[in-house]
């Protein structure tokens, strides 16, 4: 019960000390989870970096929750999962509320002018970022260009496509793509058995 | 029921969406401007606080758009769904299928999506480019150029290459959304 409990008020103080989203929150998760306290080893939290990275979801929520349960089951889980929510949830609500009021203030409106350019800016570095960390295969340029052109265009025709399609259809692309190597594989290697 | 439907559209926007806040973008935008709970504006509004306070930017969003339309309950019914699928899955993962990660086929699926990802990204990005700098929104809008706009995005990304030349590190989204701000102050006040 005590372990729940600082699990809860560990999670708590990440959820408020992490800007940026899942990839800040990874560094602050190590020193408190590895380096400090001792509850996982190192290679078990680089499996849960992978993992929390290639399952759907934000980041930061995966991680909360597969923390929560390697520590104490499914209960521990919902109370870091709960954990790292709160503060956000909190901090979002109060300022909902005060949100439409703030940005009728003169200046506030101007400024949010100039922000939608810096949040464009900021989509568009993190996609740059994607991009330079993507490996350079044929499949994936051709991917990543096709999603690309068809979204603006879709959008540009007001074509309603959601992103949903292309998701799905990409994860059929890639098993296919795998099936076809292993089957060809196992082709070549039968033709050599004969041989 | 607004409720239903926030904690239905956080559902599916928890369940398909690879690669964290950033992955979720293309999704978040298409539901909001269907259901017309946001216009493009508010929604870059909306990105920029998410970014600038602490937490997920997934859940910020989902707080965020949930209390907007529905109030505390809507804020609960949003938050909720965006996290359950993650909450669902990761625990199978921890539990039963610990192995699952690990299969070639798994593998293969999630390399076809991640390009996929990044292309979804990168589209939403210049759609939305498109619109904050020229006010292109279809084919047929016609195109008028917002010069203090573009002038903006020059100095913010000039600005960037600048700052990464000599610090070899990307600016935080933070100092970048005040010098936005500050720029937008002295062009539009």
């Amino acid at each position: 019960m005590k372990k729940i409990l600082r699990l809860f008020f560990i999670m708590i103080k990440i959820g408020l000390f992490t800007f940026g989203g899942g990839y800040a929150m990874i560094a602050l998760l190590e020193n408190e989870f590895v380096s400090k306290r001792h509850w996982i080893q190192s290679n078990e939290f680089a499996d849960m970096v992978a993992i929390a990275e290639s399952t759907p979801g934000p980041i930061a929520i995966n991680f909360a929750t597969f923390i929560g349960y390697t520590q104490s089951g499914v209960l521990g889980s919902a109370v870091a999962t709960a954990g790292v929510c709160i503060p956000s949830f909190v901090i979002i609500y109060l300022i909902s509320l005060f949100f439409d009021a703030f940005q009728q203030i003169r200046w506030v409106t101007a400024a949010f002018k100039g922000i939608q350019v810096g949040v464009v800016v900021l989509i568009l570095s993190a996609g740059f970022k994607m991009l330079f960390q993507m490996p350079k295969t044929v499949y994936n340029i051709i991917c990543m260009s096709i999603t690309m052109i068809c979204l603006v265009v879709c959008s540009l025709y007001a074509v309603n496509f959601s992103s949903i399609f292309y998701i799905i259809t990409s994860a059929v692309l890639g098993l296919t793509v795998y099936f076809v190597k292993w089957l060809c594989k196992r082709m070549t290697h039968e033709k050599g058995n004969k041989k | 029921m607004i409720y239903l439907k926030l904690l239905l559209t956080f559902l599916k926007i928890g369940a398909v969406s690879f690669g964290g806040g950033y992955g979720m973008i293309s999704l978040i935008r298409e539901e909001v401007l269907a259901y017309g709970w946001l216009t493009e504006e508010q929604l870059l509004h909306f990105i920029a606080v998410s970014e600038s306070t602490p937490g997920p930017i997934a859940v910020n969003m989902a707080t965020f758009i949930g209390s907007a339309q529905g109030g505390f309950f809507g804020a609960l019914a949003a938050t909720f769904g965006v996290v359950l699928p993650s909450f669902i899955v990761i625990i199978l993962i921890a539990s039963l299928l610990a192995k699952v990660m690990r299969y070639a086929a798994v593998q293969a699926a999630l390399n076809g999506i991640r390009p996929v990802i990044t292309g979804l990204v990168l589209g939403t990005a210049l759609i939305l480019l498109l619109s904050t700098i020229a006010d292109v929104k279809t084919i047929c809008s016609p195109v008028s150029f917002d010069w203090k706009a573009i002038t903006i995005f020059s100095i913010l990304t000039g600005s960037m290459a600048v700052y990464y030349k000599f610090r070899r590190k990307t600016v935080s989204p933070i100092l970048l959304l005040l010098l936005s701000g500050s720029i937008g102050i002295i062009f539009y006040l």
